[in-house]
Formats: structure tokens, sequence, C-alpha cells
């Protein structure tokens, strides 16, 4: 090959080939699904609550798409229904991950919709889950002697609670619990409009 | 839509491939097949050349080169080689050295990553060593740290060489660098510090991402204007996968970063089209550029079938830029998309099967230079590593295989084996070679060199066994539903601690190297004579 111009060309060509059928005919395929009836828009807490998922970098462990029961057992895991692109209308950026060392989190909300459990687990998943690998987040929370007013004291197992002192949650803590117990994409599939897949 | 869609793919590739096949065989794009020869002077085929080697290894390798040595290369061409040489030798050593540091710095938040698979309450209570964090930041300062300058140190090096002139335009590349590194240092401390944009392989914040975008277009720069006083007729095909990456990775980069564009699903499709194309149109590239010129080079024989480089150029920039949906089988994107990504990641086979074979054939008859050759050594492992690697990714691709190892450690295994026994293992065999050059001095300890070598080889090798089984083992547990999650959890354990051993070996590898680096920059350790191999004394560099 004798010619810059036809290794430029040519280069720009299949990238642009490329990236035409990942990422320009997606786009237009998919700008104008509306989402789910079920589905509701993160509230505030729960949206600062993701912040702080991406922020600890849970999506790294954790994929946020149930497979087909005819792919995987994901359903039979309490996992869920297949996910449809509606279920993500409200998520930027996505959190579809590529790693279960931990199980799936799209319907998390909706088998452990304890608020005490996910503080609890949070602050250390061993005492909740015994043989987890899961990091504990005890940075996210305050021990001291005595809870200010207003401040959730988190309930954990007595081997795991520090001596004499509480294990309070910051906000922040509050926050990640919450968007996660609002991960509950329970609602029927078949109402999103874009329901063939 | 899906189906036309797929149909027009597959119209699409076999036109394309019928074209290049048609355009080879006619040699639209090269008339003569000289095309391999252009990396070396005048009757300088059958002159092993290794500067890494000892002076020992040196003279062995002579031994072995069945062309016996009584060449004579014209000495005109070697003066305008070290000429070229010379232009590039301080922007080369700002590359390397920072690739030194960045390799250090990856090296040990990825061990770190690993041990707190297996320990998770280990170094528990520092938010920003979470595994979330630390894990982040190994594969940032690995991607975009150590592999591209690596890569782009030894592009810039061989530029001039290959054109046959000097470096036009190197404080381009050298502005490109500071930024670059700039850019990367926010980058990290962001993710440290819990700002990330949320997606894998695009974690930096999209406003230090404009650092990047903007220092690789002007390292590209410096290319051009090189390009443009070139005295060669025939760009040899180093060229083309160097030039090719330099124009790609900035536009992937950009179309991966624009916020507030991308949205859910679509997103998640960009998201792969991206990852994996940074590998395949990023690291690959820069990688094979460095096989097709050092590797020929040292063994002093041109590349075996050059039509077959060509092929494997195109072939490779076709179907690469299409496969990255294979990480998102079984997701809601759109089927055909994922059966595109399928389709073109079997076609990968093509590019590499002609990789391979060329390398085989060039190769063939001289394995006893591996014996001697350090260089050749690390080159001719990453060859093959590219080989096992692509077609294993190949076949992961398909559903069968993917629904057993999609969400396990078997893909990280998988990713280690391309990422650092191809690309990574080419680039130090190419650093080795090109250090000497640069520093006008011999590597003080070889022995090192062979140190760096086995610890390299036999981590990677425990590191992928271990994943590869691991995985393996975790997927097949999470698909069998009267096993509970747990199980699939608990039976990795030993296979994640194997996995620590092997980081732990390939860490070591790179203080060996990193110490040796320092230690030849610094001119400790033994002196020895100029080699024979460098043509101009030492005493004309100040």
């Amino acid at each position: 090959m004798k010619s810059e111009k036809v290794l430029i060309a040519g280069a720009l060509v299949m990238i642009g080939i490329a990236g035409g059928l990942l990422v320009v005919i997606p786009f237009i395929q998919l700008k104008d699904i509306k989402p789910p009836k079920g589905l509701k828009p993160y509230t505030s807490s729960q949206q600062r609550g993701r912040e702080e998922y991406i922020k600890q970098g849970c999506v790294y462990c954790h994929s946020q798409q149930p497979r087909d029961r005819r792919q995987a057992p994901d359903a039979e895991r309490g996992w869920g229904r297949p996910s449809v692109a509606g279920d993500y209308y409200y998520d930027r950026p996505h959190l579809l991950g590529t790693m279960r060392t931990g199980p799936d989190l799209l319907n998390i909300g909706a088998r452990q919709p304890s608020l005490d459990w996910h503080l609890g687990h949070l602050y250390q998943p061993r005492a909740y889950v015994p043989g987890s690998i899961m990091p504990p987040y005890g940075f996210l929370f305050d021990v001291k002697e005595k809870a200010d007013p207003g401040e959730r004291v988190i309930s954990l197992p007595p081997d795991f609670a520090p001596k004499g002192m509480v294990v309070v949650a910051q906000p922040r803590a509050l926050d990640l619990a919450n968007y996660l117990i609002a991960l509950d994409r329970t609602y029927p599939a078949i109402d999103a409009p874009e329901a063939k897949r | 839509m899906a189906t036309i869609i797929l149909l027009s793919a597959f119209i699409i590739s076999i036109v394309a491939l019928v074209f290049f096949i048609v355009a080879m065989i006619r040699g639209w794009f090269d008339p003569d097949s000289k095309g391999a020869e252009v990396i070396f002077a005048a009757n300088e085929i059958g002159n092993p050349e290794d500067p890494a080697a000892s002076p020992e290894a040196r003279k062995a390798l002579e031994r072995t080169s069945p062309e016996g040595d009584d060449h004579a290369p014209d000495p005109r061409e070697l003066e305008s080689r070290a000429a070229a040489d010379r232009s590039t030798d301080t922007i080369t050593f700002v590359f390397l050295s920072c690739a030194i540091v960045w390799l250090l710095a990856a090296s040990f938040a990825g061990l770190t990553a690993s041990i707190k698979m297996h320990e998770p309450d280990w170094l528990g209570a520092y938010e920003w060593l979470t595994f979330g964090r630390i894990r982040t930041l190994h594969l940032n300062a690995l991607a975009y740290g150590f592999l591209p300058m690596a890569g782009l140190g030894l592009a810039i090096w061989m530029l001039p060489r290959l054109l046959k002139t000097t470096l036009v335009g190197g404080q381009f590349a050298l502005l490109g660098a500071i930024l670059w590194n700039a850019g990367l240092i926010a980058g990290l401390g962001a993710i440290a510090a819990g700002f990330s944009d949320g997606m894998e392989w695009l974690e930096m914040p999209w406003q230090v991402d404009i650092l990047l975008v903007v220092g690789g277009a002007i390292v590209a720069v410096t290319l051009v204007l090189t390009l443009r006083r070139r005295n060669v007729d025939h760009l040899y095909v180093s060229v083309w996968y160097m030039g090719a990456a330099l124009f790609w990775f900035p536009i992937l980069f950009l179309v991966g970063n624009i916020p507030g564009v991308h949205f859910g699903v679509q997103q998640a499709a960009m998201n792969w089209w991206y990852g994996h194309n940074a590998l395949g149109l990023f690291f690959t590239p820069l990688a094979l550029a460095t096989i097709y010129y050092f590797l020929p080079k040292v063994m002093g024989t041109p590349v075996k079938s050059y039509a077959l480089s060509l092929l494997g150029f195109w072939t490779l920039a076709f179907f690469y830029g299409q496969v990255g949906a294979h990480h998102l089988i079984g997701s809601p994107v759109p089927g055909w998309l994922i059966t595109l990504s399928i389709v073109q990641s079997m076609m990968m086979v093509i590019p590499v099967f002609a990789f391979s074979v060329n390398q085989y054939y060039t190769m063939q008859g001289k394995l006893r230079m591996l014996l001697h050759s350090p260089t050749l050594r690390f080159l001719a492992f990453a060859g093959l590593m590219y080989a096992a690697s692509s077609v294993q990714g190949s076949f992961e691709a398909l559903r069968a295989i993917n629904t057993v190892t999609h969400f396990t450690h078997y893909t990280v295994g998988h990713a280690h084996l391309g990422l650092y026994g191809f690309v990574a293992m080419a680039l130090f065999g190419g650093m080795y070679f090109v250090m000497p050059r640069v520093m006008q001095r011999e590597w003080p300890y070889p022995k090192l060199i062979l140190v760096h070598f086995w610890l390299s080889v036999a981590g990677i090798g425990i590191y992928f066994i271990a994943l590869t089984f691991g995985g393996w083992f975790q997927g097949m547990a999470m698909l069998d539903a009267t096993r509970p999650f747990m199980e699939s959890v608990t039976l990795t354990l030993p296979y994640l601690k194997g996995r620590s051993i092997g980081g732990a070996l390939m860490t070591l590898a790179h203080v060996v190297f990193a110490a040796h680096f320092v230690a030849m920059v610094l001119r400790l350790g033994p002196a020895r004579d100029a080699p024979a191999l460098f043509y101009v004394p030492k005493g004309d560099r100040a």
C-alpha cells in the first residue's frame, strides 16, 4: 500500500460502518421507547443512591439484566423476568453490568425490601450472608456512643456490633439502601409498547 | 428491520472481502511484493539484530542465521537510520518512562483488587481502596497509562525508521503526551475520589476525557507531518496499523464520552462498541505494528507473505469494529445487534489466521533464535497469545458457550490473556529492543530480562488457568437452579487465590523490569563496551 490517503480513508470508512451499526442504528431504533406503566422515576434520594452505587463500583460485581428462562434459570433464582429496554428508561448511565460475582440486582428491592437488612448488609455483608465476599462499606456509617436525634441506628447481630457503641447510617448509606429497595421491575413487561424483542 | 440489517451486514461483509481479495491478487495497492523488505537496508537481510541480547547471545544469534554473516549492509542507510533514531530518542524516552510508572501503579492496584476478592475485609476501612474503585484504577492505569504510553512511544520510534526520514513535529507528540498524562492523573484521582461516569472502560469523568482526546489527536499530528516528509514509496504494514490506530482512538473515545446523548440500553450497546474497540482498534493494532516490525527485524528475515498481512489488516479493521455486542448476549439490546456481533466475532478468525500463518512461516527454521534473543522471545510469545486469545474470544461469543462464561471470572481470564499475554508482552519486547538505542547503552543485566520473561509467563499462565477453570465452574453452578447462588461464590475461592499468586508473579516481573529500566537510565551496573550494532559512538550524543 503506497497511499496514506487510502489508508486513512479506509480506516475511517471501517469505523464509520461499525459505529453506524452498533451506535447509530440502535439509537434510532430505541429512542422512542416509552417507560412501562409500572415504572416510576427515581426519587431524589434514590437517584443519589444510584450515584453512590456508581461511586462504589457495585456494577463490577452485580448485573442488572435477568436473562430469559430459555437461556438461564435467572427467574428461578428470584431475579425476575427477562428485562426489556423500557425497564431502563430512567437509567443514565446504564448499569447493566457484566459480572455476577454477586447476584443480579434488577429486582433486589422486590426480594429484599427491608431497609434494616440492606443497611446492616452494607455495613458488614458477612453478618447477614455467611461466606459472602462482598466488600464491607463501613465508611458509609458512623460508630458513636449515642445516636443523635433523627439518626438511623442499624441493627447488627451481636458478633458484629461494636461493643458499647451504636452504628448509625450516613445519609449516603440511606440513599444507597433506598435505591436498592427501589430496584423492583416486577410489573408486567407486556404493558411496555416495545415488548417485541 | 432486523432481517434487513442482518442481511445487509452479510452482503457488505462478503462484498468487502471479495473486494480486498481481488485488490490483493491484482496488487492494486501494492504492485511489487518487495514491501516486506522495506525495513531492511540494502544487503542487510540475513543479519539478525537484537540490541537487548548480551554479546555472547548476539554471536549465537548470528550463527543461527542460515544466510551466514557475510553481509555488509549499506553504511549510508545505516547512518540515516541512526539519524532517524536520534530524532526520536527524547520523545520515546518520555513515553516509555511514563509507561513504566503506570505499569507499576496498575500492577499494584490489580494485585490489591485481586487479594480483596478473597480477603474482602482486608483494607476495608479505606474508601478509595474499596474493590469497586481499586479494580477500576487498575484497569484505567493500564488501559490509558501503560498500554498507550508504551504503544505510542514505540510507534513514534518506529515511524521515522519505517519512512526513512527523521521525526517531524516531535514537539506535538511531546505536548500530546503531557496533556494525556495530565488527563490520566486527573482521571485516576477522580475515580479514587468516587467521581466516575459509571460505565466500564469509560469511567473517567468526561471533563478530563477532553484532555485525552486532544492529547491523542495531537500525537496523530506528528504522524501526519512525518508521513508527508517520507522518503519511501511504500508504507510498511506497521505504518498502517499505527496510522489507523491513531485515527481510530480519538473518534472512539469522543463518541463514547459525549455526555447527554446516550441512554439506557442504547448506551450499553455503545459502551461495548467502545470497550471492545479500545482493544480491537487501538491496543491490538499498536501491538501488531510492534510485532510486524521487530520480529522480522530481529530475525533478519522479511515477513513471509506480505499479501497476507494486507488481508489481515483490512479484515481486522472491518470485523473487529462490530464485535462489541457479544458482551450483551442475553441482555435486552435488539437481537439483531447481538447476532451481528457474534457473526463478526467468528469472522475475526480470518485476520488472526492471516497473522499467525505469516508468523509461523516467517519463523520457520529459525526457532533456535528464540534461545538467544530476549526481544524475540517476548514477541513470539505475544504472537502466540494473540492467536490463542482471539480464537478463544471468537468461540466465547457463541451463545452456547457465552451462556456459561458470561458474568463469570472466565471472561476476566480471557481479557488478561489478550491484553497481557499478547499486547503487554509485545510491548515489553519492543521496549527491550528500543531502549538500548534510545539510551545508547546496553541493558546492564541481561539476566534480568530472562527473569522478567519467565515471571511474566508463569504469572499469566497461573492467572489464566485459575480463572478459566474457576470461571467455568462458577458459570456451571449459576446455571443449575438447584444449587444455591452462594455455591457459585464459594467454589471460586481457591481459583481467586490462584489468581492472586499469578498476579503477584506478574507484579514482581514488572518490579524487576522497572528496576532494570532505572538502572539503565541512571547508568548503573557494569558498563560494557559499545556493542558492534551501535553506529554512533557514545561521545557523539550529548
